[in-house]
């Protein structure tokens, strides 16, 4: 096929035998030889023509072609050296930095989850959407029910919590997930090490089996290999470990703690420390993950779920009053686990392509500006018989080569700098350990160099299509500044870019606001000073054994504890609470709320809404500078002997007691009937304790002296290092109870800053995206003055010959530059209205019309577009004017 | 098409050059100057054959081998190149021909039996 049956010199001698067989005849006619030669030649026509038709005609052509084609290319960027720099690496950095962008798109979003069959796994979230309350989480007999409806192979609830492991170097915090025996089941996977839990298992209680992850095997029992002949103390109960999980897995989870799981302990969820018997109305149970049966398709399943869920609810009424609206919802498991993290991912990776497509628009106007002084070189080719075609797949080859050689750079670049850029990203990105440089990724990269070779090689090459020889030819000026049409599409390139570049910029504008007000925002309580330690206290699985069943055992240990602490030299006060007092810190999505129930409102407790509620010491508020605006705060004389008091902050009076005075009013924290009423004494100014950007989030704090609360931090304020700091207080804790764990010491100010991680994270990028976007319109603007100028040396010089004035000179190429620069600002202005409009709801503290942005940033890009065209522009004007008129 | 200005020969028709030269390669083997020669010749220099486009329709006819190139001498011990018919050509001329005839034919009707007044 691709054989060629002649080759070139054989039709090469037949034609020349030809023209002696001509010239012979014309001899003979009476010509003199070298008339004759002349006159055969003529005869015969293009002979170069001909011979290129000779090499079409043969099917090898098309590659030989592109050889000559690269290696013409390959000379022609020689020649620029310069421009070609310039091409090769904004194609680097646009590729690079999108093919990063995607390979995490990639890891997060395009990848099924690392488990066999992952199509199949849903999450089974619970709603109650009567009481606007979603994911409530499900009790056990409900997924009892799911388990046994056919609709799923298995269905695993799986809850997540602290634990403190005891029986390693020294009482250790671990993460475990408590998971029905079928767990491992349904994700499909195998452990490296022993088994996993007996699927089939229903008995009552904890199983008192372990299985644990190799991160844990490693970390904290040295890779021992007989570790499945050893037993752990979890929360003081003695467990076998059964199992080890091969490296690399993770649970799947909407937290980073979630994915990292320590240890997985099998429950059935009845039986101690739960009820032998839990009702309906129960739902302790925060989730559940499944596998659909085999051929039964998500949409098929909910519906036979969304049938259960109606004959569940007409056969126990009581459980379900019609007010809730039960429903329950099966999400695929991977958009759980990616959660929001798709639109913020899906916004950067559009910011960066937009980047790209900004490099793009300037190659392509730098091949422009440079095809136009090429113009004569193209017209000879095409005297001597290339074809239109031909050029232009000459010029296409020439792009694609620069997008090659950036699109290979920007890889590399991407593989030199993987570690680094892995770092960029905060931790809590879902799969971060999935991204990886793989095939789809590196395919992604090769479409990406092969569309930008294209998209800007199609301008210049289009250029050239138009066959107007002979006037080139004629014209004695070399180069020009080429057709009228070719002007019009570089200035129309210049404006897009600017546009574009605008529309980045207005958006990284809008960021950097909304982040800065963030930082600046008044807080409501002084985090500077203030040290967080936390701790927890255990939940052994039989409950008389419970060193810390209720607040009044707990009380004693928390005064005691605090005492100590106070001791530690340069602390200056000492508090504690609840996990969930740390603000800005929410490791744990359960422990921090609670039903509230209030007097009178007579609601049945299945219905009482769920509120952020936290359980502090007396100290606390004053340790973090939060003031009452009405009542009063805790005092030492709240104690586990006096009746239960709560204060409340101004969101929560505003939200439950719209028009009447909470102070004095009783509720109950605590679905369970017998718990004692609990009296409002006091309302505590709106702090920004849950998020940044609110500070209106309704919270309810309890006294630590009178509600349990297990997972524990300590406050301290004082001039103290953390670390040193951390050591102390794991004396402190461990002299009270050598089995307690002491972990998560850190400054209050690094939890506020980390609570801001994923909006840094996005306002870094962009704002890097949106700098050399800027810099890119910068350089586009200022290339294609300079093409512009260069090649108007000549009109400058009879202008300046003329005697027109330098200023003026200078006043109408700057005016000229500058045109296209407003052109595209207010493009990019109109563009970014309707963007700013779409990131409203990601802004904080300003309007998606922010006037300073909307001034500021078309002032940043005037000002570096009047230094592009003030640059070449003053160049020009050092012309001499009879060496720019000699020059021809 | 052609810079040149003769006395006005008539320009081949698209596909026609193949055919001129099958049916000249009917009487024996010839090279490429021959056959324009002939072509000239045969058709009282009505038909003109561009020296250019020849070796094309040669390459094209060769590549659909219906007829054969081999280096030879010519009668004044020239080195030439000679294209001989194959089978499949001396078929195709056959077809070929007659379905020419009978469009020549057909348009000869048509062209006399409305004779253009003036």
């Amino acid at each position: 096929m691709f054989r060629r049956t002649r080759d070139t010199s054989d039709f090469a001698a037949e034609i020349e035998s030809h023209l002696q067989f001509e010239i012979e005849r014309l001899q003979e006619q009476g010509l003199s030889a070298d008339e004759a030669r002349a006159a055969a030649r003529r005869a015969f026509g293009n002979i170069t023509l001909s011979t290129e038709r000779f090499h079409d005609a043969q099917r090898w052509t098309w590659w030989e072609e592109i050889v000559q084609d690269v290696r013409y290319a390959a000379r022609s960027w020689r020649s620029a050296p310069g421009l070609a720099l310039v091409a090769a690496l904004t194609m680097a950095l646009g590729i690079g930095a999108t093919t990063a962008m995607f390979s995490v798109v990639d890891a997060t979003l395009l990848h099924p989850l690392p488990y066999p069959h992952a199509d199949r796994l849903v999450s089974v979230v619970d709603d109650l959407p009567g009481i606007a309350s979603y994911d409530v989480g499900l009790s056990q007999p409900e997924w009892l029910d799911l388990e046994r409806s056919g609709i799923f192979e298995h269905v695993a609830p799986a809850w997540f919590d602290e634990n403190n492991l005891t029986g390693a170097a020294r009482p250790a915090q671990v993460r475990l997930m408590s998971v029905t025996p079928n767990y491992f089941a349904v994700l499909g996977v195998a452990p490296q090490l022993g088994r996993t839990f007996p699927a089939e298992n229903r008995s009552p209680g904890y199983l008192l089996e372990i299985v644990i992850s190799d991160g844990l095997w490693k970390r904290d029992f040295g890779a021992d290999p007989r570790i499945l002949e050893k037993s752990i103390r979890l929360d003081t109960d003695l467990y076998r470990v059964v199992g080890v999980m091969p490296p690399g897995f993770h649970a799947p989870g909407r937290t980073l703690d979630e994915r990292n799981a320590d240890v997985w302990a099998a429950t059935n969820f009845y039986g101690p420390p739960l009820p032998l018997q839990p009702p309906r109305r129960m739902r302790n149970i925060p989730g559940a993950i499944a596998r659909l049966a085999p051929g039964v398709t998500l949409a098929a399943a909910q519906r036979r779920v969304d049938a259960l869920v109606g004959n569940l609810r007409r056969e126990y009424p009581g459980d379900y009053p019609d007010g809730t609206g039960w429903t329950i919802r099966l999400v695929p498991l991977q958009d759980t686990v990616v959660g929001d993290v798709r639109w913020s991912l899906i916004l950067l990776l559009c910011a960066v392509g937009l980047v790209l497509l900004i490099g793009c628009v300037n190659v392509a106007n730098l091949q422009l500006a440079r095809a136009s002084t090429r113009r004569r070189e193209f017209a000879v080719r095409q005297a001597i018989g290339a074809g239109a075609n031909r050029l232009m797949r000459q010029l296409l080859t020439e792009s694609l080569c620069v997008s090659a050689i950036g699109g290979a750079a920007g890889i590399a670049l991407l593989l030199a700098a993987k570690a680094s850029l892995v770092q960029l990203i905060p931790e809590g990105l879902p799969r971060l350990n999935d991204i990886t440089l793989n095939w789809s990724v590196l395919l992604f990269a090769v479409a990406v160099t092969l569309a930008c070779g294209i998209i800007f090689g199609c301008a210049p090459a289009f250029a050239v299509r138009r066959p107007d020889v002979m006037p080139v030819l004629q014209t004695s000026i070399r180069g020009g500044s080429g057709s009228r049409g070719q002007a019009r599409t570089r200035n129309l390139l210049v404006v897009a870019e600017v546009a574009l570049s605008i529309v980045l910029m207005i958006a990284a504008g809008l960021l950097l606001r909304s982040f800065r007000d963030l930082l600046g925002t008044a807080l409501g309580f002084d985090p500077t000073g203030v040290t967080t330690v936390r701790t927890r206290l255990p939940y052994p699985n039989d409950t008389s054994i419970d060193r810390y069943p209720t607040a009044d055992k707990e009380a004693p240990f928390l005064r005691e504890l605090l005492r100590r602490a106070r001791a530690i030299p340069g602390v200056e006060r000492a508090a504690a609470g609840s996990s969930s007092a740390i603000p800005l810190d929410h490791a744990h999505r359960d422990v921090n709320t609670m039903p509230l129930l209030v007097e009178g409102r007579g609601a049945d407790a299945a219905q009482a809404p769920v509120v952020d509620g936290s359980v502090v010491t007396p100290g606390y508020f004053q340790l973090l500078g939060m003031t009452a605006v009405r009542g009063r705060l805790f005092t030492e004389f709240d104690s586990e002997t006096t009746p239960a008091v709560a204060v409340i902050n101004e969101a929560m009076a505003r939200a439950f007691w719209p028009d009447g005075d909470p102070i004095g009013t009783r509720v109950k924290l605590s679905r369970s009937a017998p718990t004692p009423w609990t009296t409002i004494v006091g309302i505590v100014a709106d702090a920004r304790t849950e998020t940044l950007a609110d500070a209106a989030v309704p919270q309810i704090y309890a006294s630590a002296y009178q509600k349990v609360a297990k997972h524990l931090a300590i406050f301290l304020r004082g001039p103290v290092d953390t670390a040193a700091t951390a050591d102390r207080v794991r004396d402190v804790v461990q002299s009270l109870d050598p089995t307690l764990p002491v972990f998560g010491a850190q400054p209050l100010t690094e939890a506020a800053s980390r609570s801001l991680a994923a909006r840094r994270f996005a306002m870094q990028i962009v704002t890097l995206f949106a700098l050399t976007a800027w810099l890119l319109a910068a350089l586009g603007i200022y290339g294609v003055m300079s093409y512009t100028i260069a090649a108007r040396t000549h009109d400058i010089g009879i202008r300046l010959a003329l005697g027109a004035s330098r200023e003026r000179t200078l006043a109408d190429i700057v005016g000229r530059g500058l045109t296209l620069a407003i052109a595209g600002t207010v493009a990019g202005l109109l563009c970014a209205v309707v963007v700013a409009r779409l990131m409203a709801g990601v802004l904080h503290g300003i309007q998606p019309l922010d006037p300073i942005t909307f001034a500021v940033v078309p002032i940043a890009l005037l000002t570096v577009a009047l230094c592009a065209c003030g640059i070449p522009a003053r160049r020009a004007l050092r012309i001499d004017p009879l060496l720019a008129l000699r020059c021809e | 098409m052609s810079t040149r200005k003769r006395d006005e020969p008539l320009d081949l028709l698209q596909g026609t050059l193949d055919l001129l030269i099958l049916r000249t390669l009917i009487l024996g083997p010839q090279h490429g100057h021959a056959i324009m020669r002939l072509i000239k010749q045969t058709s009282a220099d009505e038909l003109l054959v561009e020296h250019g486009a020849l070796y094309p329709a040669l390459q094209r006819l060769e590549a659909r081998r219906w007829i054969a190139g081999k280096w030879g001498l010519s009668e004044n011990n020239r080195r030439a190149r000679f294209y001989a018919l194959t089978a499949a050509g001396r078929k195709h001329v056959v077809t070929a021909t007659s379905k020419w005839t009978r469009l020549a034919r057909a348009i000869a009707r048509v062209l006399e039996a409305h004779p253009i007044e003036g």
